[in-house]
């Protein structure tokens, strides 16, 4: 990197002298990265931002890079059990009137399939993507809120227990993964069951709206210099337009959940029609989350595919402002169609017809999307690695799942294969296909920048060869068998209806779906440490994570880039630009204007600590508590004021420097 | 081994033979208007949906065939392929628009199709979902021919038919594919569903919303027969419950109204008046046993009185304590209600 002035002709501080190593300098005159040669830039850096060794340090660690992979690895753990809980039930359906899983386990699979990949694996996975990448694309040091950062995956770590823990114990939720009341109410689900969904619900989505707000916040505030919102790199835009999709999404499903468990617990009858409540009500503020849903899990799958394909296609992609202002308007259109779930409920008329449009709308923008891939991959042959392949899978599933989705948007035609094994086929196509293979990957892409060592090849192509023919001789026959009339969620099915050899062969499929993530285990397992070293830019792709090293040291760079095209590393090669200026003493971030990316404050990032940790058992400990009793939020209130008091106790620290 | 080989084959032939295949409950056999429009949309949206699918693959597959592009720099493009390239996104984008606004069309003018069907039903029936069985009721002016029943429908082929569907417990649907598509049972809510069979037939449904524990073992039928024979139908259920014939089968009668069936289950003519279970006074004439879960027999009627936990797991029918000669005595009873 070569040192320059910033682009846009200013300084982030006078010139000072560098102070000396040790030299316990007054506030205002901290050492600067300005006059201080690499080796003690980094030396400095390192100890500013590293996370202190030992039990302690790692629970207090604030490093982005350290929680995202924290969050990456429990993700992982959950697809198992997810994937675990699938086959499990493919092999109950294997055949007609199997007796291997009773119904009350059977429907606490299926629950647990359904709340696991969409609450514990799905969501969480493609925000950690995020937490790990988002910064370094935008040349940061730490994420926006670090603590609340580390916060978030405490929750996410403590529901996610607190739902397989119950499971152990035979009290896991099983009404589905939606849940829907009557059955979950206080009447007809009694124990414990719908409370664990719905405080599991509420544990997830607190610590998704508090990722979705740090994501908001390192967009718009922390971007390198001269990253103007037209610079930016797809996946960023992605996750910035998935996290506030998250902010206006997410609140409707805590309200849901809430409302359930007043019901619950201190017999509210929102949801109960004898006392004036409605339990379509729970539908539609259910669906009015759970839709954008869909979207929070495809939008940054979209943005992986992005990248991947730039990087491959050795090209920017087509259309940079048309695959933006898609991403926005997938994004707004999302909260429009939420009614297509309800079709079958028996809407009036021509309130169907209006969703029946809406829901075939969001496919202009979706197809947008494609097109400009397309575009971008015309051009002639692509390097065919792993990630690419696994790209090409997407196209070739997501496509299928987007046009069956087209098929369910039209009110008298779902009112056949709703609630069949057509949807459930037509959401494993657009979750698993549209979602799932780019994470894959972007597995195959981004290992190499997270561990320094690159992914072996040849497992990596069967790999995707088994996943991609398990994927659909698993689900391509579930279309079929639902337009047969089997309806999903069923725990067996008689023998005269024929469907015995079908499930059989759908059985067959899943099992060599899950061979295939085994081979991906071992593949990750051993890459972790017998791959073969990446490099800083293995791939010579052009956006700013592959400038620094792989893997990323704590403080992401030594000297901040200043970024004059979308494609940084493509435009300046070896000459990267940089901003000086930056306190090396303290955690100091730029922080810049939200439209131009002028570097505008330097601001602190916050240090490691352990309240974070303390404030989720706190919180965890409340939410437990609440599924038994209402008297937990007052006796909770308490510990959680302690701990946030701790959190956020006052430095002394002058006001930050303009 | 062998028999995985063998059903993973008959599996893929049966995909193959997807047009040609038509089971007993499916979409794709339809045997009224309502499922005849509807099959007639899938195929066609399928259809359209294939050939979009095909193009879109073939622009992704055709430029790997092409030579590789020298590597150059990323950043130079060659201006003019790129207009052409923003005339193909935006024509492609346009042609989406076109077909998506044709399918809105054809689902709005279909839905009015289907709605036209009941449109003179001269029968309701008012069906009401339990966990885990259907509440058949066939309304009358009269309340003396109002008719209730559970889990089989019959009706009049070649006439529309109004169903009123609601439900007392949790959220169920009312499905029988080859006639019609599905329409939630909601409590609080009442729906209409109007469906005709053309031509007399049995026509199996099951619940299609989840329902709990026994959501699988919830089916229901249709059986569609000429007007005469229905309306004999309507006429043998209206009258009250057979007598007992054998002296078995009257012990069975009082054992009947001595133990807690009573309390939940109806038989016409006699104390037994319980609504929260499946009317029995003809039951002997159904078809199937706990909503399509065994077929009518004495064995299975015996079976399922003596042990409806380990048939239906988690049903609202409690084991009721009988020893072999009382079990006997109230299947012989029961077989006698046709």
């Amino acid at each position: 990197m070569s040192s320059a002035d910033l682009a846009h002709g200013r300084d982030l501080a006078p010139q000072r002298a560098a102070a000396q190593k040790g030299d316990l300098a007054p506030e205002r005159d901290g050492p600067r990265d300005t006059g201080l040669d690499d080796a003690s830039l980094e030396r400095w850096l390192a100890r500013t931002w590293q996370t202190v060794p030992g039990i302690i340090g790692a629970l207090s660690s604030v490093d982005h890079k350290i929680v995202a992979r924290r969050y990456l690895i429990t993700a992982f753990v959950f697809l198992c059990l997810g994937g675990l809980s699938a086959v499990a039930m493919r092999i109950q359906l294997s055949g007609p009137e199997r007796g291997l899983i009773g119904p009350d386990r059977y429907n606490q699979l299926f629950t647990m399939h359904g709340v696991t990949m969409m609450f514990l694996f799905a969501v969480p996975i493609v925000q950690a993507t995020g937490i790990y990448l988002v910064p370094l694309m935008v040349g940061t040091r730490n994420i926006a809120f670090p603590r609340l950062n580390a916060f978030s995956f405490w929750i996410y770590l403590s529901g996610g227990l607190f739902a397989w823990v119950s499971f152990a114990l035979d009290m896991a939720p099983d009404v589905g993964w939606f849940s829907y009341v009557p059955l979950s109410g206080p009447e007809f689900g009694p124990g414990k069951r719908s409370d664990v969904w719905a405080q599991m619900i509420t544990y997830t989505e607190v610590s998704s709206l508090a990722v979705a707000v740090a994501t908001i916040v390192t967009v718009l505030k922390q971007r390198a210099p001269g990253m103007s919102l037209d610079k930016i790199p797809l996946y960023v835009w992605a996750m910035l337009v998935t996290s506030f999709v998250i902010v206006f999404a997410m609140p409707a499903v805590m309200i849901t959940s809430t409302f359930l468990i007043l019901d619950r617990l201190v017999g509210t009858h929102i949801f109960n029609p004898a006392e004036g409540g409605d339990v379509l009500l729970f539908q539609h503020l259910f669906w009015f989350f759970g839709h954008p849903e869909v979207y929070i899990i495809f939008l940054p799958a979209t943005g992986m595919v992005s990248s991947i394909i730039a990087a491959f296609a050795r090209r920017p992609v087509f259309g940079y402002l048309g695959m933006v202002l898609s991403l926005i308007s997938v994004g707004f259109l999302s909260f429009g169609l939420w009614v297509h779930h309800m079709f079958a409920t028996g809407l009036p008329k021509l309130g169907a017809s209006f969703f029946t449009a809406s829901s075939m709308l969001i496919a202009i923008p979706n197809g947008l999307q494609i097109f400009c891939w397309l575009a971008t991959l015309w051009d002639g042959r692509p390097i065919i690695r792993t990630p690419l392949l696994f790209v090409f899978g997407f196209f070739f599933t997501f496509v299928a799942g987007g046009l069956t989705g087209v098929m369910l948007a039209s009110v008298p035609l779902d009112l056949q294969v709703h609630d069949t094994y057509f949807v459930t086929a037509h959401f494993h196509y657009v979750l698993i296909g549209g979602s799932v293979f780019p994470l894959l990957g972007a597995t195959y892409f981004w290992f190499p920048k997270i561990t320094g060592r690159m992914m072996s090849e040849r497992l990596g192509r069967w790999h995707f060869w088994l996943a991609f023919i398990g994927f659909n001789a698993a689900f391509f026959p579930m279309h079929i068998v639902g337009l047969w009339g089997m309806p999903r969620r069923v725990y067996t099915y008689p023998v005269e209806l024929g469907w015995g050899n079908i499930n059989l062969f759908i059985t067959a499929g899943a099992v060599v779906l899950f061979l295939s993530f085994v081979l991906f285990t071992i593949n990750l397992v051993y890459s972790a440490s017998r791959g073969a070293p990446a490099g800083d830019n293995p791939w010579n792709a052009g956006t700013l994570e592959w400038a620094t090293s792989s893997p990323p040291p704590s403080y992401n760079f030594a000297r901040i880039p200043v970024v004059t095209h979308s494609e940084p590393l493509w435009a300046e090669r070896d000459t990267l630009p940089v901003a000086t200026g930056l306190r090396v003493d303290v955690r100091e971030l730029v922080i810049s204007t939200v439209a131009e990316a002028y570097p505008d404050v330097r601001e602190k990032s916050a240090t490691p600590s352990i309240w974070p940790l303390f404030a989720a058992l706190a919180v965890g400990a409340t939410f437990l508590y609440s599924i038994f009793s209402p008297w937990a939020v007052v006796w909770g209130a308490g510990p959680i004021a302690i701990t946030l008091i701790g959190w956020f106790w006052p430095k002394g620290d002058p006001e930050d420097e303009e | 081994m062998n028999r995985l080989v063998c059903s993973v084959c008959c599996g893929a032939a049966c995909m193959l033979l997807l047009a040609g295949c038509s089971g007993w409950q499916s979409a794709l056999d339809p045997k009224g208007p309502a499922a005849g429009e509807l099959a007639w949309l899938i195929w066609f949206f399928t259809a359209l949906c294939t050939v979009v699918w095909l193009l879109v693959m073939a622009v992704l597959i055709l430029p790997l065939a092409r030579r590789p592009a020298p590597v150059g720099d990323p950043l130079v493009l060659d201006a003019a392929a790129e207009r052409g390239k923003m005339r193909i996104v935006v024509a492609a984008l346009a042609a989406t628009a076109l077909i998506l606004v044709g399918l809105t069309l054809l689902s709005y003018f279909a839905n009015r199709t289907l709605a036209a069907i009941g449109s003179d039903a001269a029968l309701t029936i008012r069906v009401t979902g339990h966990q885990w069985w259907w509440e058949v009721r066939y309304e009358n002016d009269q309340p003396n021919r109002i008719l209730t029943t559970a889990n089989e429908i019959h009706i009049p082929a070649g006439e529309p038919v109004r169903l009123v569907v609601t439900s007392t417990d949790v959220i169920h649907s009312f499905w029988v594919p080859n006639l019609s598509g599905k329409l939630d049972l909601i409590p609080g809510h009442e729906n209409v569903l109007d469906l005709k069979a053309d031509k007399p037939g049995v026509y199996r449904g099951q619940c299609a919303e989840f329902c709990g524990a026994q959501h699988a073992n919830m089916s229901t039928f249709i059986i569609a027969e000429p007007r005469p024979v229905f309306d004999a139908w309507l006429k043998d259920q209206l009258r009250p419950a057979a007598a007992p014939v054998s002296t078995e089968a009257q012990t069975g009668h009082d054992l009947f109204l001595k133990r807690p069936c009573v309390m939940c289950h109806k038989i016409g003519g006699t104390i037994a008046g319980g609504t929260v279970a499946p009317d029995l006074t003809h039951i002997a004439s159904r078809r199937t046993l706990a909503a399509g879960t065994l077929a009518m027999s004495r064995g299975n009627l015996a079976a399922w009185i003596a042990d409806p936990q380990g048939i239906k797991p988690g049903a609202h029918m409690p084991v009721v304590g009988l020893n072999g000669d009382e079990l006997n005595a109230i299947v012989a009873y029961l077989e006698g209600l046709k």
